[in-house]
């Protein structure tokens, strides 16, 4: 075998290799979904789709009458996550704009890398907080006896999740065209209307996608919300009340529950659903944010 | 911080939730595997330390989880003893029938279960039935009880939990609990939860509401004395006496369960906290020891 040969079996092998790297995340993506979808087809033998995703009752081990209702758990998760977005979104983009427009090169150098060592800390720490800080707070600031409800767990979900959308936002801003804001600076525009009107609206795709991304990590965030929202079961009615999002109800019941049961598949149907819920904002984030890079090249 | 980054997070999420899928695992190894009640876990733990400054060569490993989670992992052998602090379900018992397992189980402490409420709460008493209202949810307002106007806050464990089950079977006339319950990881958290709750109820192991370095109950705290019915006296579970002759109505034994074949260093383990040595750790510990029905009861299972 001459040299020639040799260096392009090791390039060909080498390609083979990161190819089946590029598989392997894929693989494994479809074999959870196979895998959910097993476990979970078997719970709709005995409960009717309906009666699941619209049933606000969930109590699967009632000595009277097992009922299996998510709905009330859908609107936790959902709940919960809005609630974090709303006080996230204006927090996050605010800090990026600050980073990209307005922060001095060097606070940019401690800002930026302590944001993102805040995305680092696990979220056992986090829901700590929320029992012995945040929650006592909480009760407190409104008057409850107790503070372990939705609010806390937004509280802490948007903490969680400012980090992704600083980072991605503020990566999109810093890559909007020089010439844009020059231009606008140039036509007589003060520096917040260049911010506002200009820049801001250039790296919207971005920053959606940003929003998107948080989003993602906040409604399959599981330990923070399970220590800080007391896990009732009964359908919110706001972010004053102890709610059960669907990861704390899988972790709270997948730990004990007999195996091959109704009860055993009814958690692989939720892991099911929050499975797409979580698949489509990723989905939407990842259109989203190809469509910014391709305009951008 | 990329969509990537999210992605793994995702996945790595959803394959250990695909990690709990059945494996049997054998309990292996020298290491004695104790495993199940949370009300127990801090008794045990202290049992098996005492024991392992004795007897160096059999460690002992012991995790909480809850009475569910230990007796599933005796019926799939992945541990050698399990705490209950319930009685075993007849559903349990099939199944490990089923897998050909012979369970015996042995008392090993006595717990007065407690009804706990903020220091602040004027109550002084309640009678099984109101206490079973209150949880099931038909009582809402701390008036109806003879209390002061305020919405009671209820607190509790999560089904996992033997005690969860007790309170159901044995307070609530098998009755579901209420949707409001803010279900709690552990009896350190409903305690943790009451003592910031002005309207707070919660039931917790009588070992939990002692305060171990004063031998007094747990500051902030009020035990509440709980009577069999209107007309009868109403009992404090920390009075050992009516705990040991059952005046105290809420009072329930402590199980260890070990199945099939066990590992003599599981049955030694067990025969130690029968002895005096052992039921002198449970007392100090805030337990009571086992009465006389029950230490018949032990050493006829021991043979």
């Amino acid at each position: 075998m001459n040299k020639r040969a040799l260096r392009n079996l090791k390039e060909k092998s080498v390609r083979t290799f990161f190819f089946l790297n590029g598989l392997l995340a894929v693989v494994v993506l479809a074999g959870i979904f196979l895998l959910l979808l097993v476990s979970a087809v078997p719970a709709f033998r005995e409960i009717h789709l309906r009666e699941f995703l619209f049933t606000k009752t969930w109590d699967p081990t009632s000595p009277l009458k097992e009922t299996y209702g998510i709905l009330g758990q859908i609107a936790s998760s959902v709940l919960v996550t809005l609630g974090a977005m709303i006080l996230a979104v204006p927090v996050g983009i605010g800090v990026a704009a600050y980073l990209s427009d307005v922060a001095h090169a060097r606070v940019r150098e401690i800002v930026k890398p302590a944001v993102e060592i805040l995305a680092g800390i696990p979220s056992v720490v986090i829901g700590f907080l929320g029992i012995v800080l945040i929650g006592p707070a909480l009760a407190k600031l409104f008057g409850l006896g107790h503070g372990l409800n939705g609010l806390n767990g937004s509280l802490l979900l948007a903490v969680m999740s400012l980090p992704t959308i600083i980072s991605i936002s503020e990566d999109s801003l810093s890559a909007v065209p020089p010439a844009y804001g020059e231009a606008s600076l140039a036509l007589g525009g003060s520096r917040w209307q260049t911010l506002v009107r200009v820049k801001l609206p250039a790296a919207l795709s971005g920053i959606i996608a940003a929003v998107m991304l948080g989003m993602g990590r906040a409604v399959g965030e599981t330990m923070t919300v399970l220590m800080a929202t007391g896990n009732a079961r009964a359908f919110p009615t706001g972010l004053m009340q102890s709610l059960r999002t669907m990861t704390s109800n899988i972790a709270i019941e997948l730990g004990e529950v007999p195996y091959f049961t109704t009860h055993y598949y009814a958690l692989f149907a939720i892991g099911l659903v929050l499975f797409i819920m979580t698949f489509l904002v990723n989905m939407v984030a990842d259109i989203v944010l190809h469509k910014y890079q391709q305009r951008e090249s | 911080m990329n969509v990537k980054w999210i992605k793994w997070m995702v996945l790595t999420g959803l394959a250990t939730a695909v990690a709990f899928t059945p494996v049997p695992l054998s309990a292996q190894g020298r290491m004695l595997q104790v495993k199940g009640s949370d009300t127990m876990i801090n008794l045990v733990q202290i049992l098996a330390e005492e024991y392992m400054a004795k007897n160096s060569k059999s460690p002992i490993a012991v995790l909480g989880g809850g009475s569910g989670t230990g007796v599933t992992a005796l019926i799939n052998g992945t541990c050698d003893i399990c705490d209950t602090s319930r009685d075993w379900k007849k559903k349990e018992l099939d199944l490990a029938w089923e897998k050909g397992l012979q369970v015996k189980m042995f008392a090993v402490a006595v717990d007065g279960l407690s009804i706990i409420v903020n220091e602040k709460n004027p109550l002084a008493r309640l009678t099984m039935t109101q206490v079973g209202a209150i949880y099931r949810g038909e009582v809402t307002n701390w008036k109806s009880v003879g209390g002061t106007d305020g919405a009671v806050s209820l607190y509790g464990r999560q089904s996992n939990s033997g005690t969860y089950s007790f309170m159901m079977e044995h307070v609530m006339g098998n009755k579901p609990y209420a949707q409001a319950m803010k279900e709690m990881n552990g009896n350190a958290q409903i305690i943790e939860g009451v003592l910031a709750d002005a309207n707070a109820i919660g039931y917790v192991g009588v070992g939990y509401v002692v305060d171990q370095s004063t031998g007094k109950p747990m500051k902030g705290l009020k035990i509440l004395n709980v009577s069999r019915d209107t007309k009868a006296e109403a009992f404090s579970p920390l009075d050992k006496a009516a705990v040991d002759t059952g005046k105290y109505p809420i009072a329930r034994p402590l199980w260890m369960a070990v199945g099939g074949k066990p590992k003599a260093t599981a049955l030694g383990f067990i025969a130690w906290i029968l002895s005096a040595e052992g039921q002198r750790i449970v007392e100090r510990e805030g337990f009571y020891p086992i009465g006389s029905k029950y230490v018949e009861m032990n050493a006829q299972n021991m043979k």
